[in-house]
């Protein structure tokens, strides 16, 4: 481990860190905002799910380097523009979430989904404040997963000169220099880690109910 | 008033439809509690769901007070009728309160205003207002209930639909809530529609009996002493089971009882001549009613076993079985001479001090007498029968030998 090094560029680690951070979160939260209808549609209308799993999960079996690569042409942006970072994890994390929340919508119990129906609440509103709270520890399940593939996934787009922690590992392969790498690995699990507790917290927060103990 | 008229239902289609109801028409009075009875599978559920716009018939109108639910904005028709699901079905991430604040809360009223009700509703279904704060999680199946009761009652709603609401809890909490249940309809007096599998149950809390077969078929609609009285068919016979008869002795009151004078002794007091009689068969227990100051009965002692001079005391009594006030049922009269060690029924007055006993063959010929003048009607149609009600508000009509 060569700390001299590490002193010399910690600007510049802690620029790509930056980035890095806002560009695995950023497609997180996109893809949870536009799973959140989509999953929903796919559990209401039985129809719409078995489409919209199967495109999901042919978006999902699309190397993430090749729709780094397609996307400019299609977005017309520039090769290095992180949107396409954004737009391509983006889809990613919908691809995964669109059946995390139509499977968390669909476990709700039952009698639950009915009492609310019995109890004279329309759809959309048995949805939002009945079905969703009680939807939340799974789909924090999904977004976990999402957010830590999210983290990994954003590395590979330093192949393409786009900088965020991935430049870390490039810089070690190509000076045959393995501090940068292990200073990346170390990072990048920060990252995850620092991600998977804030979704941790936020759920256990929203969740109360789950918390309390019996008073019998 | 509720009516079905020629209400079907079929779920799926072509080899896979199932008749759930089948052309029911009935009519459900106001302010009584009518029970949908019926194996599993014979379309209470269904029914009861057709009454709120849940399922929607195939075919047929359902109708509150004349109006055509049909004509009615779901949602809104939900709102003005109360729902008890089985299991309770509370939401799990809302406290007790806002459980029971749901109906009024979807009604527009404030939160704050809905969760002070809550409170008021939580206390008249007999829990404690701290339970408020907690989690359905934290409550046992039968508290549960009570706040599922309590949230179907917070609109005030005339109209409330039960689906097997306490079929979920042991046997000793379910009486607890029937007999709860029982008292705060005496005060509400809404219109009940309460679903069950259970016959004890239906005869128990039902004004009237809507007896379901499966595929749908309403077998017999009448008083709960008819439908054990006089089962329409076969299968009314069947499903109502073999105690029936005794059963029935629930719905004929005891009124015209002898009752016999029974001489007692005080608690704490000896016999004044001695512990028996000379003339009492020698070798049996001669048994002596004993009661407290109050007269209240407290058990039999067998005044054999009593040395002379000592005053009987709580030890010494055998506590004799369940008491007959000559107002109730003749079950219950019977019960009593049966389950007291002496053969003889303790029979008390409303403030339960004794009046004297009942005898067993004096029950049996009243049942005799009660039997020869009971009505023969043949027990199906659409409504219990008017006659059938009037005799219910008289109970004791029944049973009179003219
Ligand atoms: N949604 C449904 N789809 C298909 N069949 C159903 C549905 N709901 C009920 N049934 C059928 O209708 C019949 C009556 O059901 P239900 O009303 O739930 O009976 P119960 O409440 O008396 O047990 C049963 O044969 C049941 O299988
Ligand atoms: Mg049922």
């Amino acid at each position: 481990m060569n700390w001299n090094w590490l002193n010399r560029n910690t600007d510049q680690i802690l620029s790509w860190l930056l980035a890095h951070l806002w560009l695995a979160a950023l497609p997180t939260l996109l893809g949870l905002l536009l799973a959140l209808p989509l999953g929903a549609i796919a559990f209401r209308y039985r129809w719409s799910y078995a489409a919209l799993i199967t495109v999901a999960g042919l978006l999902y079996t699309i190397p993430s380097i090749a729709l780094f690569v397609v996307l400019p042409g299609i977005l017309g942006t520039r090769i290095l523009n992180p949107l396409n970072v954004v737009v391509a994890l983006t889809l990613f994390t919908l691809a995964l979430l669109v059946r995390v929340v139509a499977d968390a919508l669909d476990s709700v119990p039952p009698p639950v989904r009915q009492s609310a129906t019995a109890m004279g609440y329309r759809p959309i509103r048995s949805l939002l404040t009945v079905q969703l709270p009680l939807a939340i520890p799974v789909i924090g399940a999904g977004l976990r997963v999402a957010a830590v593939s999210n983290v990994s996934l954003v590395s590979v787009a330093a192949l393409l000169g786009v900088p965020q922690l991935g430049q870390l590992f490039l810089v070690g392969f190509q000076l045959d220099f393995y501090t940068p790498i292990i200073a990346g690995i170390v990072l990048c699990l920060l990252v995850a880690a620092v991600f998977d507790t804030i979704i941790l917290v936020a759920v256990r927060l929203a969740t109360p109910w789950t918390r309390a103990v019996s008073h019998r | 008033m509720i009516n079905f008229d020629n209400v079907s239902k079929t779920f799926g289609e072509g080899d896979h439809r199932t008749a759930a109801v089948d052309d029911l028409t009935i009519e459900i009075p106001t302010g009584k509690i009518t029970v949908f009875v019926g194996p599993s599978g014979c379309g209470k559920t269904t029914s009861l769901r057709m009454i709120n716009r849940m399922i929607e018939p195939t075919s047929g109108t359902v109708l509150i007070d004349g109006v055509d639910t049909r004509s009615i904005d779901a949602p809104t028709l939900r709102r003005g009728i109360g729902y008890v699901i089985q299991n309770a079905g509370l939401f799990p991430h809302r406290t007790v309160l806002d459980n029971i604040a749901t109906v009024p809360v979807l009604q527009g009223q404030s939160r704050r205003s809905a969760r002070a009700t809550a409170a008021e509703l939580l206390e008249r279904v007999g829990l404690p207002e701290s339970m408020g704060q907690r989690y359905p999680a934290q409550l046992s199946g039968g508290q549960q209930q009570r706040v599922g009761v309590a949230r179907a009652l917070a609109a005030d709603p005339p109209v409330m639909l039960m689906d097997e609401p306490f079929s979920a809890v042991d046997p000793v909490v379910r009486a607890q809530l029937q007999d709860e249940f029982t008292r705060l309809q005496a005060e509400l007096g809404k219109t009940i529609v309460f679903v069950t599998h259970d016959i004890d149950e239906a005869v128990k809390l039902g004004d009237g009996i809507a007896v379901l077969a499966i595929g749908g078929r309403l077998a017999q609609y009448a008083t709960p002493a008819e439908v054990l009285s006089h089962p329409a068919d076969d299968f009314v016979a069947d499903f109502v089971g073999r105690d029936r008869g005794y059963r029935a002795l629930s719905f004929t009151a005891a009124g015209q009882l002898p009752v016999h004078e029974e001489p007692t002794l005080r608690l704490g007091s000896s016999p004044a001549r001695g512990p028996a009689p000379s003339s009492a068969p020698v070798g049996e227990p001669y048994w002596v009613l004993v009661v407290d100051d109050a007269r209240q009965p407290r058990g039999w002692v067998d005044a054999r076993r009593l040395t002379s001079g000592r005053g009987v005391e709580l030890g010494d009594l055998v506590l004799g079985g369940s008491l007959a006030d000559p107002h109730a049922s003749l079950r219950t009269a019977l019960d009593a001479a049966l389950s007291s060690p002496s053969g003889r029924g303790v029979a008390i007055d409303a403030d339960g001090r004794v009046i004297g006993t009942v005898a067993a063959r004096d029950v049996l010929r009243a049942i005799e007498a009660a039997r020869v003048n009971a009505p023969h009607s043949p027990g199906q149609g659409t409504s219990p029968g008017a006659g059938a009600r009037e005799g219910e508000a008289d109970p004791a009509a029944a049973a009179v030998p003219s």
